[in-house]
């Protein structure tokens, strides 16, 4: 019974640290990224600076299952043809490759929101930028708790 | 030889008013290989994915997504649209060897 109840004690841990890191600790997405993921995100980002704002990232907080995370993105964006979203990437920070995806939007879709499922091998933050037409960029950063790595070694 | 890309699934709403945003929503059966797994024998099998996603509207592109071997097999794709008009869609799925596999589907008013 012990090794049953172990889990549900790391999961209760896991969301009590989860909602104190969403409490305590709106880190700037520079921070504590490793240098591959870090040249991912540069290589979009290039001079400019990315804000905070705009982005809700819905991804859950525990995972069970890392094969198969469901993520939802939304930008507060009027998505006209004078402003709209152009790109959003995705990327998972704890991956072999950072990369996830890149959704390339239009003014024809309304509203700016995507969905998709994607793999996490381990404990990680995922974290999202979305590029406006003007050129600016926003940011969004969000940890998911993998219970099960999903890269299937 | 790539892996087959599967069925397309694509799902609309039932009843869409004209000027209402509408969820669009796909499914594509496809083992999405990461290329970091190694088989039995301990060679890596190699990565066969879907790589892009098109969704066209009376033949103008609508939305796209480019899909990394970070994005689950059978890949659920969903997005949005404006419905102002009826018209016909067509979604494009491609791998990494070139092939690609479509699916249409149309549009009413209610």
């Amino acid at each position: 019974m012990h090794h049953l109840k172990a889990p549900t004690r790391r999961g209760a841990m896991g969301l009590a640290a989860a909602a104190a890191a969403v409490a305590l600790l709106p880190m700037p997405a520079s921070a504590q990224l490793s240098a591959a993921v870090q040249a991912a995100v540069d290589r979009v980002r290039g001079n400019r600076t990315a804000q905070e704002g705009r982005i809700t990232l819905r991804a859950p907080p525990i995972a069970e299952n890392g094969n198969t995370v469901p993520i939802t993105i939304s930008v507060d964006s009027p998505m006209t043809a004078a402003d709209h979203v152009t790109r959003v990437h995705v990327f998972a920070t704890g991956n072999p490759t950072p990369e996830v995806a890149v959704f390339h939007l239009t003014p024809a879709m309304g509203r700016a929101q995507v969905d998709t499922r994607i793999r996490l091998g381990q404990t990680q933050d995922v974290l999202v930028l979305a590029e406006m037409q003007d050129g600016s960029l926003f940011q969004a950063r969000s940890e998911v708790k993998v219970t099960i790595g999903g890269c299937g070694g | 030889m790539a892996a087959p890309i599967g069925q397309p699934r694509v799902r609309l709403p039932a009843q869409v008013r004209a000027g209402e945003v509408i969820e669009i929503r796909t499914l594509i059966s496809h083992v999405m290989e990461t290329g970091q797994r190694r088989d039995q024998a301990g060679n890596v099998i190699p990565r066969d994915i879907i790589k892009r996603f098109e969704a066209k509207f009376e033949g103008q592109l609508v939305f796209a997504m480019d899909l990394a071997p970070a994005i689950s097999a059978n890949p659920y794709i969903a997005f949005q649209f404006r419905a102002e008009r009826p018209g016909r869609f067509e979604f494009t799925w491609t791998n990494d060897a070139g092939e690609s596999r479509s699916a249409t589907q149309d549009l009413r008013l209610a």
